[in-house]
């Protein structure tokens, strides 16, 4: 590793590589979506066979119908699948997530937690 | 992993977030509110998948079975069973197969719905792998496709696609590179790539071994 490279790593500049060099995940909502999903699961929420169903069922629809400029960003079907199976179990309405990212959307700028 | 993570993300805070940014961050607050998550139980998931989960945990079984006949008849037997005694984390190997790659047949992976990959021992999957792309090539012209991404293959050499299914996950079992006799199964595991247990890279002696991991 370089001293650069080291020392941006250190300070935050860049994310640390991840498996093989390559990063899994391009921003930190994606890997924290990927957190909450693993951890409803293993808390017993749903089978990962339901996370899985939902996760196709999103995928199949975007390549049903979309634009041809529209790139394929794979975490956005999983955040959509994560989102679809809480409202389907009944543990969080789409609604009351809609408000509530509404409402964090309106923070001012800066605000975090 | 996760500290960096934190900062990079305070870093840029005075930017607009993505709505997607935005509807993680209210969904994560709502499942904590309704005791659904617990604080840190998405911050422990993360910091697992980070640290104790990834290809080197294959990489481990490949060259385990390189050395020790035995255990590669009872990997290539019964995957799940043979790697119990490992206790790796990360899940998505409760069917697991392994596909042995031969001079005449080679294997490679795909899950053509979604993103399906054995976790425990591959870690999480790169993003070619979940791309439309990969996914419906591999199995239309996996000759062509294999050659685009570095592997061309002889066309005497067979080549066989696995596609995940909701039970099975696969994983490829790649040849030992010539001149390795003589290696510990560490400084063999240290040779195994992701990519050569997906199926989409040989292993070359020449290239690879005695290279510092």
């Amino acid at each position: 590793m370089t001293d650069e490279l080291e020392s941006m790593l250190l300070d935050g500049r860049v994310e640390p590589p991840k498996a093989n060099g390559e990063v899994i995940f391009d921003e930190p909502w994606q890997n924290r979506t990927f957190g909450m999903a693993r951890s409803l699961c293993e808390a017993g929420y749903y089978t990962w066979d339901e996370f899985r169903a939902c996760l196709i069922q999103q995928i199949e629809s975007w390549q049903a119908d979309h634009s041809e400029q529209e790139p394929y960003q794979y975490f956005d079907h999983f955040l959509a699948a994560l989102t679809d199976l809480m409202a389907l179990k009944g543990l969080c309405e789409t609604r009351e997530l809609d408000q509530r990212s509404r409402a964090f959307a309106d923070r001012p700028h800066g605000h975090d937690h | 992993m996760n500290d960096d993570q934190k900062h990079h993300d305070h870093d840029h805070d005075h930017e607009k977030k993505s709505p997607q940014a935005i509807r993680t961050e209210a969904l994560e607050s709502l499942l904590i509110e309704k005791g659904l998550l617990s604080e840190h139980a998405v911050d422990d998931v993360i910091a697992n998948y980070a640290q104790r989960v990834g290809p080197m945990n294959g990489a481990l079984l490949v060259a385990r079975a390189w050395t020790d006949a035995e255990f590669k008849q009872r990997l290539l037997s019964n995957a799940t069973q043979a790697i119990a005694e490992y206790d790796f984390q990360g899940g998505q190997v409760d069917h697991l197969v392994v596909v042995e790659n031969t001079p005449e047949r080679h294997n490679a992976v795909v899950c053509t719905l979604c993103s399906c990959y054995p976790w425990a021992v591959l870690g999480l999957p790169p993003k070619w792998y979940k791309d439309p792309a990969y996914r419906s090539r591999i199995v239309r012209e996996p000759r062509a496709l294999l050659a685009e991404m570095g592997l061309p293959l002889d066309k005497k050499i067979e080549i066989r696609v696995w596609d995940s299914s909701a039970e099975v996950r696969y994983m490829v079992l790649p040849m030992r590179p010539a001149h390795t006799e003589g290696m510990t199964q560490d400084e063999l595991a240290a040779l195994v790539s992701r990519d050569s247990m997906i199926g989409v890279e040989v292993l070359e002696a020449s290239s690879r071994a005695g290279q510092p991991s």
